[in-house]
């Protein structure tokens, strides 16, 4: 389902083989309360909307927010994708598609074009998206600042005041003492020039994606008990100097696999003399690529 | 030079519970001009800095702020009653700010030299790493540390180091009024002697306007302009410094002085 | 020519046929039933139902099996699977002036009304392993207990009260008069009221409490306490239903309910009076509920205009956000699951930096030359 319709989803009727539980597992008063919670998240972009999280069967830290997103935004017509690392067959991935294979019955697709709603853990698909698309983080640890400031108390206030210096506090020291912004990951955003917002711990290389996509993203960390989203075609700037700016960074090479460029690698060793090869991290874009090869050959 | 108001405190009462922390306190302070609020502990001074500073919200009477309009007068505004929360914390971090007699509760301890004087530029906004750095680079020099400490932590500090540091810090967005909180406790006399040299010079170049809370006279006849001296909560004396040191008119005033000049 | 592995599904199958294998353990011995579990394992079904807030003693003994006597894994099966239940409303609160007491202890008086009963406990136990239950088949004999009272007792700490040498039970602090708030069903704010602390300190990990209120006892926060009263035993559930009109009994369950007394506060204006520490918990949970009592008061020093003394046990935003030990565990084992992208940034980045300071460093020794 769309954005649009999110907050007008009907409740669908129990799949046969778990008769026991709902639709996508949640009962429907518990989709409405995320639902509410995901309104207000868009409504207010990078803002951590604080939500009566469930306990759900899988642990906490292992994606209960995207699930529980998930399952308030699913429907029958949806074809679900879920990806762990950018890949469909990591083990987490694969235990969380069967969840919802179980509890929702709906299709599944390991192709990103082809799906209405993807669940993702580290990794925003290589596949440009679109409008027609949904995209579901799992977050561990939703406050930017946590790092820099403990207390929920005082970093709630410092977002409600935006008062940001600390952030930048931080890669100053990094500047300082590396010659570099040493974060390779979870790299902040400051979202439509008000909320600064954690990504999630994807890459760096992936923060260029979040910014102005087609795509609703939605945000869910489960523990702590938080939802937030970066709406379509919003801005979401990765905090840097103006003589020090964001660097994607990422591999200077091709996959070795389908040869394409410009993609986020994951690099294997493959003896024990330390020699390495590089592979996409996204399965699926690296199967169509060379599917694409094969076909123009 | 001494300037127009910008700073005034009228009618300002604290209690705790039935305790009287200050009462009826008023007092008015001009761009440029150092006042020194003396008074042994437990004079309510601290609590009248608190309230004056921001920090703690008075029972009754106001704490303005004054700015000068575009046509030259001066608008007071209540910065309890008259600004929301963040315009009260921006005001704070821009054009007030707070030296305190522990620098290790105006520093952060685990981060540069630098990236302390850096955060409140960075803060108003800056956003390129090589002039904050520059900049931190000249408030070291000019509190006397070397700036080869530049990426050293406070830690690394000795008291008299850490305090300049938080001089730098406070005064690196250009405040017009600086709240100082006993300054110069807790250091050595020799040090204490450097640090009130340098206030004194970063007064006079920067033409700030300092409230300087101190149970020392010595302090207030090096710095302050004016004076106010407090007593169980009141300000039983003001005046200028010279005066009120070479002839005090409050009995109270004329035991503070002569106990001091006896030591 | 390498190939990316596949197949993640199949190794999870095959790992979780591998786990029921070794659950059944040696199939030459006896299967555990779920009714030996709940009778005979009694304190560890108490504590998975009380810490996974769900009161069935069944379902307890079956979580225990399920997850192979590993009690945090067994409270989170029951914690997803109360997740799963309609909520039909809230029962009144139970009233444990009335409890049917198997063991009710004092330590601040030597007799009182209604008597110390020691019931069954392990205190004064020699703990010697006993190798006749070892070798099975044997049966204890019955023990020689009193009659039961049909009165129950009164609470130890209301006669304190009386002389108002106590604070009053279940004052509400100004913030905590309105309807106390669910923990289960609305995200946890802080600053939190007490009654939504004792929320999460019920349903909290019975060895983080020991340890932070074992803490106030050393020093962090001490908040001087005695076990005014320990007791256990079985209480009423009612509830309303508005549709009839009516309170209706709809079972009973075992709780466990300790209150101390700690020291005391007072200023020139207030005489001094003790203060009390609460805890409460289905079953029998005696550890945990004394560590609740202590942890309770030790989070009450604004509410009694005490020092902050920056002990762990004091800092409410510290205990509440670590006291959950599903939270807990699963965060801590999340660090299992593949973190290869993340890792592979840090590579990267760390490649720079080593780079970077090798070409400085050689730079600086040509200077230098």
């Amino acid at each position: 389902m769309s954005a649009q319709d999110l907050s007008s989803a009907a409740a669908p009727a129990p799949a046969e083989e778990e008769a026991d539980y709902n639709f996508a597992y949640l009962d429907e008063n518990t989709k409405r309360m995320i639902r509410r919670a995901l309104l207000k998240a868009v409504a207010i972009p990078g803002y951590q909307t604080p939500f009566a999280s469930r306990e759900m069967p899988m642990p906490y830290g292992w994606g209960t927010g995207g699930v529980q997103v998930t399952s308030a935004c699913l429907t029958e017509s949806d074809s679900l994708k879920v990806i762990d690392q950018g890949a469909d067959d990591t083990t987490n991935a694969v235990s969380i598609r069967k969840f919802f294979e179980r509890t929702a019955r709906v299709a599944t697709t390991t192709r990103t074009e082809e799906a209405t709603i993807i669940q993702t853990r580290h990794r925003i698909p290589e596949t440009p998206l679109t409008e027609n698309q949904i995209l579901v983080y799992q977050v561990p640890i939703p406050e930017p600042l946590r790092f820099l400031e403990p207390r929920e108390t005082e970093t709630r206030k410092m977002h409600a005041l935006e008062e940001y210096g600390l952030m930048h506090v931080k890669l100053y020291e990094d500047i300082a003492r590396h010659g570099h912004i040493a974060t390779a990951y979870a790299y902040p955003v400051q979202v439509g020039r008000r909320y600064v917002m954690d990504p999630s711990p994807i890459p760096k290389f992936d923060n260029p994606k979040l910014s102005n996509c087609p795509a609703l993203q939605l945000f869910g960390a489960g523990r702590e008990q938080r939802i937030y989203a970066v709406p379509p075609y919003t801005e979401a700037i990765s905090l840097d100097f103006e003589d020090h700016p964001f660097d994607p960074g990422g591999v200077d090479q091709p996959c070795a696999l389908c040869g394409a460029t410009g993609v986020y690698l994951d690099e294997v060793i493959t003896d024990d003399q330390g020699t390495r090869m590089y592979v996409c991290s996204d399965t699926d874009h690296c199967e169509k690529t060379r599917a694409d090869a094969e076909a123009a050959q | 030079m001494i300037g127009a108001p910008l700073f005034k405190l009228s009618g300002l009462t604290k209690l705790y519970g039935a305790r009287v922390g200050c009462r009826h306190a008023s007092l008015e302070v001009r761009a440029g001009e150092v006042l020194a609020v003396v008074g042994e502990s437990g004079s309510g001074k601290s609590t009248l800095l608190s309230c004056a500073s921001g920090q703690m919200l008075p029972t009754s009477g106001g704490v303005l702020h004054g700015a000068t309009s575009p046509d030259g007068r001066t608008v007071w505004r209540d910065i309890y009653q008259d600004l929301s929360e963040p315009e009260r914390r921006k005001l704070l971090r821009s054009e007030w700010a707070y030296v305190h007699q522990d620098a290790r509760d105006g520093l952060r301890m685990s981060v540069s030299a630098g990236g302390n004087i850096g955060e409140r530029m960075m803060a108003a906004g800056a956003r390129r790493y090589g002039a904050i750095r520059r900049e931190a680079e000249a408030w070291l020099a000019r509190v006397e540390i070397p700036t080869d400490r530049l990426d050293d932590r406070p830690t690394a500090f000795s008291g008299g180091m850490r305090q300049r540091l938080q001089i730098a810090r406070a005064l690196a967005t250009g405040p017009k009024l600086v709240f100082m909180d006993e300054p110069t406790g807790g250091l050595d006399v020799s040090v204490q002697a450097r640090l009130l040299d340098l206030v004194r010079r970063l007064v006079a170049e920067y033409d700030l306007a300092v409230i300087i809370v101190t149970h020392d006279l010595a302090v207030a006849r090096l710095l302050a302009h004016r004076m106010v001296v407090m007593k169980q909560g009141r300000i039983v004396e003001s005046g200028l410094t010279d005066q009120i040191l070479d002839d005090p008119l409050h009995p109270y005033s004329q035991l503070l002085v002569s106990s001091i000049l006896q030591t | 020519m390498y190939v990316a592995s596949k197949g993640g599904e199949n190794a999870i199958n095959a790992a979780h046929k591998l786990m029921a294998e070794a659950r059944r353990g040696d199939p030459s011995v006896a299967e555990l039933s779920v009714a030996q579990i709940r009778e005979q394992l009694r304190l560890a079904v108490a504590r998975v139902c009380a810490e996974g807030s769900l009161y069935d003693f069944d379902l307890g003994a079956l979580a225990i099996k399920q997850s192979r006597g590993d009690m945090i894994e067994a409270i989170f099966l029951m914690r997803a699977y109360r997740a799963t239940l309609p909520r039909f409303g809230y029962t009144q609160p139970i009233d444990t002036a009335r409890m049917m007491v198997a063991r009710r202890i004092s330590a601040t008086f030597k007799d009182l009304p209604g008597g110390q009963i020691l019931g069954p406990t392990f205190d004064y136990t020699h703990r010697l392993l006993d190798f006749k239950l070892a070798a099975e088949g044997g049966e204890a004999a019955p023990a020689q207990t009193a009659p039961a009272d049909p009165t129950p007792p009164p609470h130890v700490l209301s006669l304190l009260n009386r002389e108002q040498l106590i604070e009053p039970a279940g004052v509400a602090a100004p913030e905590d008069q309105a309807a106390p708030p669910d923990l289960t069903r609305s995200p946890l704010e802080l600053p939190a009221c007490r009654a939504l602390r004792m929320q999460a300190l019920a349903r909290g990990d019975e060895g983080f409490l020991l340890g932070l209120a074992y803490s106030t006892q050393r020093g962090y926060a001490r908040n001087h306490a005695f076990v005014g009263e320990l007791r256990i035993g079985m209480v009423e559930v009612e509830f309303d239903i508005p549709e009839i009109g009516l309170t209706v009994s709809i079972g009973e369950i075992e709780v466990t309910e300790c209150e101390t007394v700690n020291q005391f506060t007072g200023s020139k204006t207030e005489p001094p009076q003790f203060t009390r520490g609460y805890g409460l918990a289905f079953g029998q949970s005696e550890r945990k509920t004394l560590a609740m009592a202590l942890v309770d008061r030790a989070l009450r020093w604004r509410e009694l205009g005490e020092d902050d003394l920056g002990a762990p046990a004091q800092d409410e935003e510290f205990v509440l956000s670590h006291v959950d030990n599903i939270q807990a565990s699963g965060f801590l084992e999340h660090i299992k699951l593949p973190h290869y992208v993340d890792f592979q940034a840090e590579l990267e980045l760390i490649r720079t930096l080593r780079r970077e300071a090798f070409e400085r460093r050689t730079q600086n020794q040509e200077a230098a030359e």
